[in-house]
């Protein structure tokens, strides 16, 4: 076996695709090792950033290795937020288990939801019902919104932007007061059910968004005056933080990182899914690969939400939010009352839960900070065999290393917080 | 499609609109220079690992409540309504891959028994780091010829690879619980 894997190995010498003219450290992609020429220097400080750093966006840790103003090696440690989310899963029936992927990227829950409930969806194969369908592209739009302004809100912070953080988040309280009139509660909503959705669309609730849509886009033609313009935020965030294309690729980015980069790549337009082919939007990419341009991209996706999520409400369909399933779907409520029988097949729904036909699944999801996946792993029974979250957050922080070198430690900050990690997605 | 000029193909199959291309263990690094430089799968998306101890099984370990784990037969257990069908080893590595910009996805797999390694994919996708060091450290599955095959999300010093079946659930011993 090992001379097959010598082999593979030395083909790649002869395929320098990737290592060509590329600056992913080697040979360890996501370690930038202090050279040879450095190591044993006695100024070469070693510095531990982190875990519990206000500018780290959570418990990252970075091990930087300093020479002078210049990082020269670089090493991200996580795991300080691991909760065994995957394992705890295992335990818990299908139905309960969709409490806890809102709990991972708690940022945008909404996501995370939908995106399990799809996957069990499609081990199911079934599809719930239009206006279910509307209703969670609209949810995910406004949880994209949520989570880019909360994104600008402490990036700019940590750039000593004091104000976008409190424009920022006056924004965000709106969108969190749309989600408690929907679900009843602020955050980790748990509102999709598997063939739909928990309840019907509260009444108001199109008049209340249709207020926060038509402020929307005056508010972030304010946070670009505020930001786009100011000379002190451009001269900290253009030209730092380089990540190619090529690069990109190679390391798995997706998102607002590899569209920063030049790779015009959206799963909502290259593989739709929900209602995602029957909206208008733009995906915007820019060239550049720099802070600056992933700040951009946030800002222009933002005004793509408010366009989509105006669209939603435009063509919100009448008719039921869930479907009539009774395999996996409860009955309704006003049943309990009057028919045994119903009550009986909603007590076995919520002790014993639905099964789910043998199988595995892997369902994407484009997810506020990039490609969301879920893997389930099905045996026929009523709880989840695997289920594994590929975390769009733990591949952008494999970045570090590409985007740190040759860059200054007070750059470290904006870069570290321009690849939009959030740690309970990272952890898991 | 066929993928049998794959290298190290073994079997492949068609299950809810996904490809599934079962390779050799020890080729699965050849077969991954080929799937990017050949077949233009230029993104790995993921690298996700499954434990099948007691697939299908009666005892099931690992569950929380029964000491013997769960009964498939039992009635009214959460047992399952029928057997699945049987796997050939006790663990798989599914590799995502993802071809930019004409979104083709598919999934290599690999199957190995403790103890066995699978070579590494690190040097045909970057990306590989860290997923194969997470399921180095969840499933124990070893990755030969990874530049830095160490604990990525649990303590240094941790015993054990969590998401093994055979992982015990609670961490602390629950009292009367051995008394039945």
């Amino acid at each position: 076996m090992a001379t097959t894997t010598d082999h593979a190995i030395s083909a790649l010498t002869g395929h320098p695709k990737i290592y060509e003219g590329s600056r992913i450290p080697h040979p360890t992609p996501t370690i930038l090792q202090v050279p040879d020429d450095l190591r044993g220097d006695d100024d070469i400080l070693e510095i531990n950033f982190g875990p519990n750093h206000p500018s780290t966006h959570g418990v990252l840790r970075l091990v930087v290795s300093l020479d002078g103003e210049d990082v020269v090696g670089l090493k991200a440690v996580i795991g300080y937020l691991h909760t065994g989310f995957e394992k705890t899963m295992e335990q818990k029936t299908w139905w309960k288990a969709i409490t806890y992927p809102t709990r991972m990227d708690y940022l945008s829950f909404q996501q995370n939801e939908i995106c399990f409930v799809m996957a069990i969806e499609k081990l199911l194969e079934v599809e719930p019902p239009p206006k279910a369908q509307w209703m969670r592209t609209l949810l995910s739009e406004l949880a994209r919104i949520h989570s880019h302004l909360v994104w600008l809100g402490t990036a700019g912070l940590e750039l000593g932007a004091i104000s976008i953080f409190w424009y920022a988040f006056r924004e965000r309280d709106l969108i969190l007061d749309l989600f408690e009139m929907v679900t009843g509660v602020r955050m980790h909503t748990r509102y999709v059910q598997t063939g739909g959705l928990a309840e019907d669309i509260p009444p108001g609730f199109a008049a209340e968004c249709r207020k926060f849509i038509d402020v929307m886009p005056k508010r972030i033609d304010e946070y670009e005056t505020l930001l786009s313009n100011n000379i002190i935020f451009l001269e900290r965030t253009k030209g730092i933080g380089h990540l190619s294309a090529e690069d990109a690729v190679a390391l798995g980015q997706s998102g607002p990182m590899i569209r920063a980069s030049g790779v015009d790549w959206d799963i909502r337009k290259a593989e739709p899914y929900l209602v995602y082919d029957q909206v208008d939007f733009d995906v915007p990419v820019y060239q550049e690969g720099d802070v600056y341009a992933r700040y951009k991209v946030h800002m222009d996706e933002m005004r793509e939400s408010v366009r989509i999520v105006h669209q939603c409400l435009e063509a919100m369909p009448e008719g039921p939010w869930i479907l009539d399933d009774r395999r996996f779907v409860l009955p309704p409520r006003s049943e309990l009352h009057t028919s045994m029988e119903s009550l009986i097949h909603h007590f076995k729904l919520v002790t014993e839960g639905y099964r789910v036909p043998e199988g595995e699944v892997y369902q994407v999801f484009e997810s506020s900070r990039g490609e969301l996946g879920c893997y389930l792993v099905s045996d026929g029974g009523p709880r989840p065999w695997r289920v594994r979250f590929r975390a769009p957050s733990f591949v952008a922080l494999e970045a570090t290393a590409t985007c740190l070198s040759n860059s200054l430690i007070a750059d470290m900050i904006a870069i570290a917080a321009s690849l939009d990690p959030v740690m309970g997605d990272v952890d898991r | 499609m066929s993928w049998e000029h794959v290298p190290g193909y073994f079997s492949e199959m068609e299950a809810f609109g996904e490809t599934t291309v079962r390779i050799d263990r020890p080729r699965i690094a050849d077969a991954a220079l080929h799937m990017r430089d050949a077949e233009g799968f230029n993104m790995l998306s993921d690298v996700s690992a499954a434990d099948y101890l007691g697939w299908g099984e009666v005892g099931v370990a690992g569950y929380w409540g029964a000491p013997n784990g769960r009964d498939a037969n039992a009635p009214g257990s959460w047992g399952l309504a029928k057997s699945p069908e049987p796997k050939p080893t006790r663990f798989a590595v599914s590799y995502h891959l993802l071809a930019i910009p004409e979104a083709r996805r598919i999934r290599l797999q690999v199957w190995c028994e403790d103890g066995e390694s699978v070579p590494t994919v690190v040097p045909v996708w970057p990306t590989a780091d860290w997923h194969e060091r997470e399921a180095f450290d969840l499933m124990g599955i070893v990755f030969e010829g990874h530049p830095n095959l160490v604990r990525i999300l649990m303590d240094e010093d941790w015993e054990g690879h969590p998401l093994r079946k055979d992982y015990p659930i609670g961490g602390e011993p629950v009292r009367f619980s051995e008394a039945e």
